[in-house]
């Protein structure tokens, strides 16, 4: 994996020896140690329990908010370590989409899109506020559904568009990476290619990282992947290769479907 | 089966005791206010005028109305920063931990105790306190009651918090957490607009509880048949003044007495009823 | 920090680094706020016990439970002579327990049937009506209650203050209680233990009684617990329906004195002081007690 690391040209973001523990002797990560490639989609995959999803939310250090998980080893963004930052510019300059579509049911369309900026206590002009608006939604191929309806609260929206307008409330402050936990088990079949084109999309502009409980969904997508068991990160490499040439045994036996 | 149909009469003939006595009260309370409603009519309401001598009777209400508004609402104001910050406390910042659940029981403790010992406890312990440190040469009055009434209510304002506030599911929260929101931020505006209704409704009914509330308040409010013209000034409020005046009573005096019960019965239903209300529509 | 959308410069410079840094102190302010109110509350719970052990202790010896209170020159030969003053409460202990066991004999069985009925009858509208009654009922302020037993039964019922009347209106208040709290108790049993009692052909009062109340057993019983302590310390209704008795009564329809109604007649008693502080103690810790037993149920019921 070593070698792996070292043939990204441009690299955004490093994890070395990355270790996070749940209790006392338990670790749920162990040792992982990766260069994730800026402007790419790299996929997280794995069987449950494998440390995907624990591994995800430690590089925007979610795990502040639990004092009982400890982390060690170093993440570092743009060669800036992420524990030296403050918590705040490193959550701009990385979004989180999650699992289960979570729009704030309080507020209407329009102010979850903005929901970043008025959190963070930051004013913006009229015309700042529809710009942003209009530009996320139609990053996110939602504007046109939704543009008659920006004031209406987003809960009647359908699971797959709820989904879209978190990613447009993750893009609202252009982070430079976006963090997806599983964004599409909770989504039918029609709705999860939507998020899959979308993604395609956005590698454009941004870094994507993805945690994904469907290895076919890595393979459609992702430029990168890796794949974990049992907190261990097995094999990272360019997604053709580990899916046509997988090297290790457990890698190959989580593909073909022997167990996971 | 002929059992079944028994059970079910039987279970339907006890559903009947609820109307029959809370019926019952109504009829009772108004038929008992009739002869002090035909004499002063609404000017009850509105008059200030309380006289039990012998040939000259004359009672109005207004008073004790304005004693237990004034003494209600500002129990709650006193009230609502500390069963606010308890509420946080417990179902936020130290959620599930043994510490949270050990003030719960601490504030859950207030609610068991008797109105009598905290009317002692205001009276012995409070009042020379407030006197001592120059507030008011007496102690008693509006501010000392009002004072008391918070510390008791506290605990019915929290509980109710408390459940709503946990309620708010924690992805909402995480969410605003990876946008980059302090914790105060995320209390502000991602638990509180969600809990809101939850919280109010607790702090309602925490209001109804004080505007019934007699021990306490009749041991410190002074009982004076005045309207309370400042934040020190004694008064009386309508469950104090029947608790002083029921047992010698009689006549019409009675009857003003139990149209002030009525008039209670009435707003604390109200308010109450408002209190539930809004809890039905959250849940 | 700029934001460029398309043709537009989102300008938050300036804002990043300070607003950090006020936001952060605002985050720690706040939370400084609330453990300090918190801490006052907590203050205060302890405040109030602990004054109330600490003055009450000294006056509780077995003559506090086994004789009736002294009466006001007793108290006084004894306050001079800083002696503690002889008596004690039993009148009012006796007293406070006939009236409870009296109030839980009416409202225990009516409260566990309309519990039961509520339970069977669910979502419907006569059942979602009586409630709505029942939460009215809890609400209802004690002294209006007290008004209202004195106009039923210490008027018309036995032309006296009475036992009889006390108890009434603590069953009145007892009531609404187990009724909310019989009915949420059956409706944690599983639905499929019913479901198999009556599937092996058990009517379905059996059902009730065999395996609906024996499997919700510690909630009744910890709605019933709580009721008690509720009503134990209470004085208002009681000093409209019983008014007090300085000597033991066991007649129902004659008035008896409670522990609450003692407090009270201590109170307005400048003799009597010390022997308020004894007594409320005592009926603190009782009722402290009886509500600490029925959460500990409670909690082992959940586990």
């Amino acid at each position: 994996m070593n070698e792996f690391n070292s043939t990204i040209s441009s690299p955004i973001l490093s994890i070395e020896n990355l270790c996070i523990a749940y209790e006392q002797g338990k670790l749920a990560v162990k040792e992982v140690t990766a260069t994730v490639e800026k402007n790419s989609i790299t996929a997280i995959m794995g069987p449950s329990g494998c440390g995907k999803t624990t591994l995800l939310r430690a590089i925007n250090r979610m795990y502040d908010l639990y004092p009982n998980i400890t982390t060690k080893g170093q993440i570092k963004l743009f060669n800036e370590s992420i524990y030296d930052m403050s918590t705040i510019k490193l959550r701009r300059k990385i979004g989180m989409v999650f699992q289960r579509p979570n729009p704030f049911p309080t507020l209407s369309i329009y102010d979850n899109v903005l929901a970043g900026f008025k959190l963070n206590g930051i004013h913006l002009k009229r015309s700042e506020r529809d710009e942003i608006v209009e530009t996320s939604l139609h990053d996110v191929t939602l504007w046109n559904e939704v543009k008659d309806s920006l004031h209406k609260k987003g809960t009647f929206l359908s699971g797959g568009q709820q989904q879209r307008l978190c990613v447009a409330r993750a893009l609202a402050f252009k982070p430079d990476i976006i963090l997806l936990d599983e964004p599409t088990s909770a989504l039918d079949p029609v709705a999860t290619s939507k998020i899959e084109d979308l993604l395609v999309n956005l590698k454009k502009q941004y870094t994507i990282i993805l945690v994904t409980h469907n290895m076919t969904q890595a393979a459609r997508i992702s430029d990168n992947s890796m794949f974990m068991y049992l907190g261990e990160l097995i094999e990272y490499e360019k997604t053709k290769t580990i899916f046509t040439n997988p090297k290790d045994s457990r890698t190959e036996g989580y593909l073909t479907g022997k167990f996971g | 089966m002929n059992s079944d149909k028994v059970l079910k009469s039987v279970l339907f003939t006890a559903s009947l005791l609820i109307l029959l006595i809370s019926g019952g009260m109504v009829y009772s309370l108004f038929r008992g206010s009739m002869l002090s409603f035909h004499h002063f009519g609404w000017n009850f309401l509105i008059s200030s005028h309380w006289d039990p001598t012998q040939g000259k009777e004359q009672y109005g209400a207004l008073p004790f109305i304005a004693g237990t508004i004034f003494t209600s609402v500002l129990a709650l104001i006193m009230a609502i920063p500390m069963a606010f910050s308890t509420s946080l406390f417990v179902a936020e910042y130290f959620h599930k931990t043994r510490l949270a659940s050990v003030v719960n029981t601490l504030v859950d403790l207030l609610a068991g105790i008797p109105s009598i010992i905290y009317g002692l406890w205001g009276f012995y312990i409070l009042r020379p306190f407030i006197v001592e440190i120059g507030l008011n040469p007496q102690g008693y009055g509006i501010f000392t009651s009002s004072l008391i009434l918070a510390i008791m209510i506290i605990p019915y304002a929290t509980s109710l918090s408390n459940t709503t506030i946990m309620m708010v599911p924690n992805e909402l929260k995480e969410a605003a957490y990876s946008l980059g929101a302090t914790r105060l931020e995320v209390i502000w505006n991602v638990i509180l607009p969600n809990a809101r209704s939850g919280i109010m409704a607790s702090y309602i009914l925490a209001f109804g509880r004080a505007l019934g509330e007699t021990m306490a308040v009749t041991m410190l409010i002074g009982n004076a048949n005045i309207i309370p013209t400042s934040l020190f000034s004694t008064g009386n409020t309508m469950a104090s003044v029947i608790a002083n005046q029921f047992g010698e009573a009689g006549g019409l005096q009675l009857s003003a007495l139990i149209e002030i019960g009525l008039l209670l019965f009435l707003i604390t239903t109200i308010v109450n009823a408002i209190g539930k209300f809004i809890i039905k529509k959250i849940v | 920090m700029d934001l460029i959308y398309n043709n537009i410069k989102i300008n938050a410079a300036g804002t990043l680094p300070d607003q950090s840094a006020k936001r952060k102190t605002k985050d720690h302010l706040f939370l400084t706020l609330v453990i300090f109110f918190s801490a006052i509350t907590i203050s205060l719970v302890l405040l109030i016990i602990g004054t109330l052990v600490m003055k009450g202790y000294h006056q509780i010896n077995w003559a506090f439970f086994t004789q009736i209170a002294p009466d006001t020159f007793q108290a006084m030969m004894a306050k001079i002579s800083g002696k503690v003053i002889p008596g004690g409460i039993a009148n009012g202990i006796t007293g406070s327990v006939y009236l409870v066991f009296l109030s839980s004999v009416i409202a225990i069985p009516f409260g566990l049937l309309i519990g039961i009925f509520l339970y069977e009858n669910g979502n419907k509208r006569y059942a979602g009506f009586i409630r709505d009654i029942t939460d009215v009922l809890q609400g209802i302020p004690s002294i209006v209650i007290g008004i209202i037993i004195y106009l039923w039964v210490v008027v018309h019922i036995t032309h006296s203050y009475s036992i009889l009347a006390g108890s009434v209106s603590l069953a009145i208040m007892m009531l609404p209680l187990i009724i909310r709290s019989t009915e949420e108790s059956l409706k944690m049993v599983p639905d499929t233990l019913k479901e198999a009692a009556i599937a092996l052909g058990t009517p379905y009062y059996k059902v009730i009684l065999r395996v609906l109340i024996p499997t919700s057993f510690s909630g009744l019983i910890t709605g019933i617990l709580l009721a008690i302590s509720r009503v134990l310390g209470e004085t208002a209704p009681l000093m409209l329906t019983t008014l007090g008795n300085p000597v033991i009564n066991w007649d129902v329809t004659k008035p008896v004195s409670a522990v609450p109604l003692l407090v009270w007649q201590f109170y307005n008693d400048p003799n009597m002081v010390d022997l308020i502080w004894s007594s409320t103690l005592f009926l603190m810790g009782f009722v402290l007690l009886l509500n600490l037993t029925s959460k500990w149920i409670a909690s082992k019921q959940q586990n």
